[in-house]
């Protein structure tokens, strides 16, 4: 029986493989929309550049996610992380980049383990307590920028990392996608995450300190936001309290279509790397296949509903093909 | 037990934390919610202020700019944008030199709505006049049209609404100055000849789009620029990473493309960078900020931005106050022709004009070209 399954139902039989037939598609209707001149190297290369943030953050949303947990403060920490390490630059105090990569995750790990903190040991709903996290690291980063930006001249050595052509955000996102597979797939820390949101009271019982868990769980989401501070800084030179503004929602998106589920206990690395890619070759070719400006918004809109909504589908298939087989 | 204690002191730390943030936000005026537009500090100040009002108000002397008993506001488009900033600040020093009380409002977001509920708040307040940068042509006229039925001096700067919606337009720069000045830029950089872009912020912003129709048709009435093809006008939000997508979009889409002109200041310094890490043949010109733009613009190929113009947005800011006082004193009301003085400002006594479209406005200048000649000078200004 399982091994006569047919082509078709394997590429059925799997989200992720469902998922890179969608992706296969989108890949030839723009490079037909677009005269044939898509995939150049130069393309795919700024794909990942300029989304490297919402790849990023995206693996720390996956095991926030997994746990039927959210975390909406992220990019506000992001905005006080990048705003704290613009600054140190703007006044010539530090002008060190490792250093500054490090002490912008620090912050962020910060931010995130206060949240999980609050969530864990305060039983406050996650989504109460990061919509807090949220106004608060925003306004701090409104409160230290007093009105100024960092920019051009003033972090010149330090977005020599993120400039175009550099490697550096592609050496980033490469690690943390190697790591997070990693753990997520072979690690008892990751199977925990799974346990917890799958059914927090049964990990409980089985001995899961749930508690930790979350806290760390959302630590490492504030640790990846801070470094997505840092990232967005060195890539676009330039460091403004309203930065990301919204942009939570990009990487939320990028997990849902990625098959991420948002009960807790379903997701994968791979998932939400092939959603967030999708995510981000549609940000990409939406402004080159000759769509007006102000039409994108629209259509991005429609494109992530569809997907998402193939996605439940064969979700549901799946589920009732496993249903079947039991039964027999 | 240890729970509780932990759980009780990291709610306390979140409240605390919550509170800090909204109090600072509102005393820095950064408005960090637009509910926290009255903060306790400017509602102290607007009370008395508007407490001697009542009592000065018939007895100010119309001629003179005296501010003292008044209370002025000005909204800029959002908060955390050094050019709003320095606006405001122009528009703060002057009111406060002259006696007067100011609140200076900065919506979060660049958006509508979050200027309509300051302005609300504002009408509430009864402060003596408002001066709006607009985020909308359309959308304020409601609420300014309420404000200036509750007898409060409506202003804009910056960037305008509807003419019935507001008594006088503070204009940095002439539409038409602007226009020909940008236009002429391309002109000059493409060498007469070839494609060129337009890089603007959202599809909405009032100013942008008058710039670029006033290109647009400077272009079209002029055999002059008849070689020159405007190939796109994109939209990159005031977002670094949404211009940057933008940008490159532009340079891989029109491979024949000479020059992107920007008449915005994230777009500028998003498509300078673009334009600089790729060493492109692409040159860039617009209105930027010049603390922004210090490292792009140069003459030789390193750099993307021969030169690019702007005004100084301090002294809109204290020619908006001026206009304000004025306006508050009746010695002006907006009409065509009305006259007041500056203090010392470099084109004292300014005058009401016409635009093309018959609406009122009061012209500070023509367009401030920077250059790498003069450029790290006014990078340390603003």
């Amino acid at each position: 029986m399982q091994q006569k399954k047919s082509f078709w139902k394997r590429l059925t039989g799997s989200r992720e493989a469902s998922l890179v037939l969608i992706l296969v598609a989108l890949l030839i209707v723009v490079t037909i929309l677009s005269g044939g001149t898509f995939l150049t190297p130069s393309n795919i290369s700024q794909i990942f550049r300029n989304n490297a943030l919402t790849m990023l953050m995206a693996l720390g949303m996956l095991c926030v996610l997994l746990t039927a947990g959210i975390d909406i403060s992220i990019t506000s920490i992001l905005a006080f992380s990048g705003m704290t390490i613009g600054l140190l630059q703007k006044y010539d105090i530090l002008h060190n980049t490792f250093l500054l990569f490090l002490i912008a995750a620090l912050i962020g790990t910060g931010c995130g383990l206060l949240n999980g903190l609050i969530i864990s040991k305060g039983k406050v709903a996650p989504i109460i307590c990061t919509m807090g996290g949220m106004y608060i690291w925003r306004g701090l980063a409104y409160v230290i920028s007093n009105n100024n930006w960092a920019s051009g001249a003033d972090v010149s050595g330090f977005s020599d990392f993120g400039k175009d052509g550099s490697v550096g955000p592609y050496i980033i996102l490469a690690i943390a996608y190697v790591v997070f597979f990693i753990v997520m797939k072979w690690t008892t820390f990751g199977r925990r995450i799974y346990a917890v949101g799958s059914n927090a009271e049964a990990a409980e019982v089985s001995g899961i300190n749930v508690d930790k868990v979350i806290s760390l769980v959302y630590m490492i989401m504030g640790l990846l936001a801070g470094l997505s501070g840092a990232l967005s800084v060195s890539i676009y030179a330039s460091a403004q309290p309203n930065m990301q503004y919204g942009k939570e929602m990009d990487v939320i998106a990028a997990c849902v279509i990625g098959g991420v589920s948002m009960n807790g206990g379903r997701g994968s690395v791979v998932g939400t790397f092939l959603g967030a890619l999708f995510y981000a070759i549609v940000a990409k070719a939406l402004p080159l296949v000759g769509l007006e400006s102000i039409w994108q918004n629209l259509i991005k809109g429609i494109i992530v509903l569809a997907v998402v909504l193939l996605n439940v589908l064969t979700q549901r298939a799946m589920d009732r093909a496993n249903l079947e087989r039991r039964e027999l | 037990m240890k729970r509780k204690v932990v759980s009780t002191m990291l709610c306390a730390a979140m409240a605390a934390g919550l509170l800090a943030g909204c109090g600072s936000g509102s005393s820095s005026s950064a408005a960090s919610s637009a509910s926290s537009a009255s903060s306790a500090e400017t509602t102290e100040a607007v009370a008395s202020g508007s407490g001697e009002a009542v009592k000065s108000g018939s007895t100010a002397a119309a001629g003179t700019a005296d501010a003292s008993g008044h209370t002025y506001a000005i909204v800029t488009k959002s908060a955390g944008n050094p050019y709003n900033e320095r606006e405001a600040s122009g528009f703060k020093d002057t009111i406060e030199a002259l006696g007067g009380t100011c609140i200076v409002q900065n919506p979060e977001q660049a958006t509508a709505d979050a200027q309509i509920s300051v302005i609300n708040s504002l009408i509430s307040q009864k402060v003596d006049s408002i001066a709006v940068a607009a985020n909308d042509a359309n959308a304020l006229s409601a609420v300014l049209q309420q404000a200036m039925d509750a007898g409060i001096k409506v202003m804009t700067l910056d960037s305008d609404v509807e003419a019935s919606s507001r008594m006088v337009f503070c204009n940095q720069a002439g539409v038409k100055e602007v226009g020909q000045a940008l236009i002429d830029a391309v002109y000059d950089i493409t060498g007469g000849e070839g494609e060129y872009a337009i890089l603007s912020a959202t599809s909405q912003a009032t100013n942008q789009n008058s710039w670029i129709d006033a290109m647009k048709s400077i272009a079209e009435s002029d055999d002059k620029y008849s070689e020159l093809v405007l190939d796109e006008v994109a939209y990159g939000d005031d977002e670094p990473q949404k211009s940057t997508d933008q940008t490159q979009a532009l340079l891989q889409k029109y491979p024949n493309l000479k020059v992107i002109c920007s008449p915005t200041t994230v777009g500028i310094s998003a498509a300078a960078k673009v334009l600089q890490d790729q060493n492109s043949s692409v040159k860039l010109t617009g209105l930027g900020l010049p603390s922004e733009m210090k490292e792009y613009i140069g003459d030789d190929d390193s750099h993307s931005c021969p030169y690019m113009f702007l005004w100084n947005p301090i002294d809109l800011g204290k020619l908006a106050a001026y206009t304000s006082v004025a306006l508050v004193n009746g010695q002006i009301t907006g009409a065509e022709g009305d006259t007041f003085e500056a203090g010392d400002m470099e084109n004292s006594p300014y005058t009401v004009t016409k635009n093309a479209d018959g609406a009122t406005e009061i012209i500070l200048g023509p367009p401030y070209k920077f250059d790498p000649s003069n450029i790290d000078e006014w990078a340390e200004v603003y």
